[in-house]
């Protein structure tokens, strides 16, 4: 009986920790993707629609 | 699936609650500096190009080297225009929000320490030193018309700056061993130690008092923008952090141990 609650306990651990691991990573990278487009991307639309906004948040702009 | 559907949705709903303050604050501090700065905004005509691309024009290139702009060119003249501007600001200010929301939230999910409001302002303030206090000390937040270093050495000094004291900040807050704390350190000086890029002469066009006052409202808002974006991660993580965090579910099961 323990060593089942063990077992449960380890496998519910585990997979909680890869679905934290995949929800971060995932989050991330939809962060990094969003944020090179609104502060680092460059072609001149993205640019100039996202321009006031980089002045503002300190992101290097021109 | 649960998991990064509610850890998306806490953080869609802190960076539209931040990127919304950060918008009202914005109309009201930076973007007036920001449009009497392209007053004095003097495009140059671009040097003559060394291989010129066919078909490359305009759609791809950099602003610095974009076709002449009349002096105050970029200041709305209609209504529409005007509208049309804040729009996209307000626009690109969520996706802003969002962005940063969504790396903030991964960060407190990976740390797995209990969070609420009162804790997410303090991961806020950690946020606020690593894109925008430390960034700033190499390069100051910059007007339209400012002179500046190649756009692209500045971004890469940015993000190095960024980067590592974001590293130095989790560091300081969460690392135990001496030697991964040192190594954090180091990263979040190194950039300032090797120092950020510059232009050879800084005489811009813009006069000296628009820019320090700008440098002041770009940090307030940022502040603001933060605490907001910290305190509102805070509240929605507290649950989602609780619930991953195994080690007192395993303390709990009577028959674990």
């Amino acid at each position: 009986m323990t060593t089942h609650s063990l077992h449960t306990a380890a496998g519910s651990a585990s997979r909680s920790a890869t679905q934290t691991a995949v929800a971060a990573f995932a989050a991330i990278l939809l962060g990094s993707f969003l944020l090179y487009g609104v502060g680092f991307a460059q072609p001149q639309q993205i640019h100039d629609a996202a321009h006031d906004a980089r002045h503002s948040f300190a992101f290097p702009c021109h | 699936m649960d998991l990064i559907r509610r850890l998306f949705t806490a953080a869609l709903v802190a960076g539209v609650l931040s990127g919304t303050a950060a918008s009202v604050v914005q109309q009201a501090t930076t973007v007036p500096l920001i449009l009497e700065a392209e007053k004095y905004e003097v495009v140059t005509p671009p040097p003559a190009p060394a291989v010129a691309a066919p078909g490359a024009a305009a759609a791809g290139e950099s602003h610095q080297h974009g076709p002449v702009r009349e002096v105050g060119e970029g200041v709305p003249t209609t209504l529409d225009e005007a509208m049309q501007r804040i729009g996209l600001t307000i626009a690109s200010n969520l996706l802003t929000g969002v962005a940063y929301a969504l790396l903030l939230s991964a960060a407190m999910l990976l740390a797995g320490r209990p969070v609420d409001a009162r804790r997410g302002l303090v991961w806020g303030a950690g946020g606020f030193i690593a894109v925008s206090l430390a960034p700033s000390f190499g390069l100051a937040p910059e007007l339209p018309g400012m002179a500046g270093a190649e756009l692209e050495l500045r971004q890469l000094w940015w993000l190095s700056a960024a980067a590592g004291a974001g590293a130095g900040v989790a560091a300081l807050a969460f690392a135990r061993n001496r030697l991964v704390i040192a190594a954090a350190v180091l990263a979040a000086a190194l950039p300032h130690l090797i120092g950020a890029p510059h232009p050879e002469s800084a005489e811009g066009a813009v006069p000296p008092e628009l820019a320090a006052h700008f440098v002041t409202a770009s940090l307030g808002s940022a502040a603001l923008f933060w605490a907001i974006l910290g305190a509102a991660c805070g509240w929605l993580m507290s649950g989602l952090v609780r619930e991953t965090d195994h080690r007192p579910a395993l303390r709990a099961q009577p028959g674990a141990r």
